[in-house]
């Protein structure tokens, strides 16, 4: 059974189609880059895995099970913002997760906290952007899960801390898991990814496993995302 | 000796050239036990599924032994490790020859250049 499958998916905000029957099936094992340019659909796409938005039509099932209980206590979520009540402390938030999540591995997060250099006796006001978001990555990669969706999870961070998170995405995630990491930035994913899903104007355009892309292209999956994402007006002639 | 990714070739591609590389050149010993998947995926920063198909290249070349009960090491027949060392030479001959050529050398001025710098 495909850990994901997404059939005929529409939704409608007003005026604007932000889903046009995307279809897409995820497999197990995998770390998928979900790419496309601002509004194209990717965090409409992923706030309906999350159950957070109703679709005008069509179906999505993870793990079998149409969003509910069950494929949220399966599914761990970075938002593309932050939620957090900011007088609380580090700490605070690794135990509302642990007293939410089944699968949140409290001796993992505090080896995580050690390794982002996170202080758990500190106050989130007190956090910059990027050490926010450091925490939020600490807490979603703390649980035990089949699939992690992260929406722009290197968006804040300086170079230095992207690779970094990379690399804390690379060694945490459930071997048994599958990663989606949506992001308009492909040249900092592209070395991380199994296959790479292109989403335009609310559809999916193309789904390719990384590698067989490069080698038929000849081009890195950065060089495909911008030729297949030009904007028309820059066109020569 | 870092991993490094950077033009448009297939990264499993990169990867196994640069592993040829630290074998050829005794990084991994003959015979040696060889680091584990996600040690190297780790290392280099890449996906373990691109790691591992990498790693499959090199054992269908003959230069990776897999044993079911030690894991994998490195090839000790000398015969494949001298085939090995002679196909990168000339691999980096050709690339070689090919940025001379684009400067207008051909290949007995370039030997010529090749034998002076001896000099120097």
């Amino acid at each position: 059974m495909n850990l994901v499958e997404i059939h005929g998916l529409s939704k409608r905000y007003g005026s604007i189609q932000a889903l046009d029957k995307a279809e897409l099936t995820l497999e197990t094992g995998r770390i998928i880059g979900l790419a496309g340019p601002n509004g194209s659909g990717k965090t409409t796409l992923i706030k309906t895995l999350n159950g957070l938005i109703c679709p005008d039509e069509g179906s999505v099932l993870i793990d079998g099970h149409e969003p509910d209980r069950y494929t949220r206590s399966i599914l761990s979520y970075l938002p593309d913002r932050d939620y957090f009540a900011d007088w609380m402390k580090i700490s605070d938030m690794m135990d509302i997760f642990d007293d939410f999540y089944a699968d949140f591995d409290r001796s993992k997060a505090d080896e995580l906290c050690r390794t982002l250099q996170l202080d758990p006796m500190q106050r989130i006001k007190s956090l910059s952007k990027g050490t926010r978001e450091k925490m939020q990555l600490m807490l979603v990669m703390s649980r035990r899960s089949k699939l992690y969706v992260l929406d722009e999870p290197l968006a804040g961070v300086d170079p230095a801390a992207r690779e970094f998170i990379l690399h804390t995405i690379l060694t945490n995630y459930n071997e048994n898991g599958s990663v989606l990491i949506s992001t308009h930035l492909i040249s900092d994913v592209e070395q991380v990814l199994d296959e790479v899903v292109f989403i335009k104007e609310g559809q999916i355009v193309l789904h390719r496993n990384a590698d067989d892309l490069r080698a038929e292209s000849g081009r890195s999956i950065d060089e495909c995302f911008r030729e297949m994402f030009r904007y028309s007006g820059w066109k020569e002639n | 000796m870092d991993f490094h990714i950077k033009d448009a070739r297939p990264i499993w591609q990169q990867l196994s050239a640069q592993l040829k590389l630290r074998i050829v050149t005794g990084f991994y010993a003959p015979g040696s036990r060889f680091p584990a998947v996600r040690e190297l995926a780790a290392e280099a920063g890449v996906n373990p599924n691109t790691m591992q198909r990498a790693l499959t290249q090199l054992e269908s070349d003959g230069l990776l032994i897999t044993n079911r009960t030690v894991g994998r090491s490195v090839t000790t027949d000398v015969g494949a490790l001298s085939a090995l060392r002679s196909e990168l030479a000339g691999e980096e001959t050709a690339e070689y020859l090919e940025a001379m050529g684009r400067l207008g050398y051909g290949r007995r001025e370039c030997a010529e250049l090749i034998l002076e710098g001896e000099k120097i």
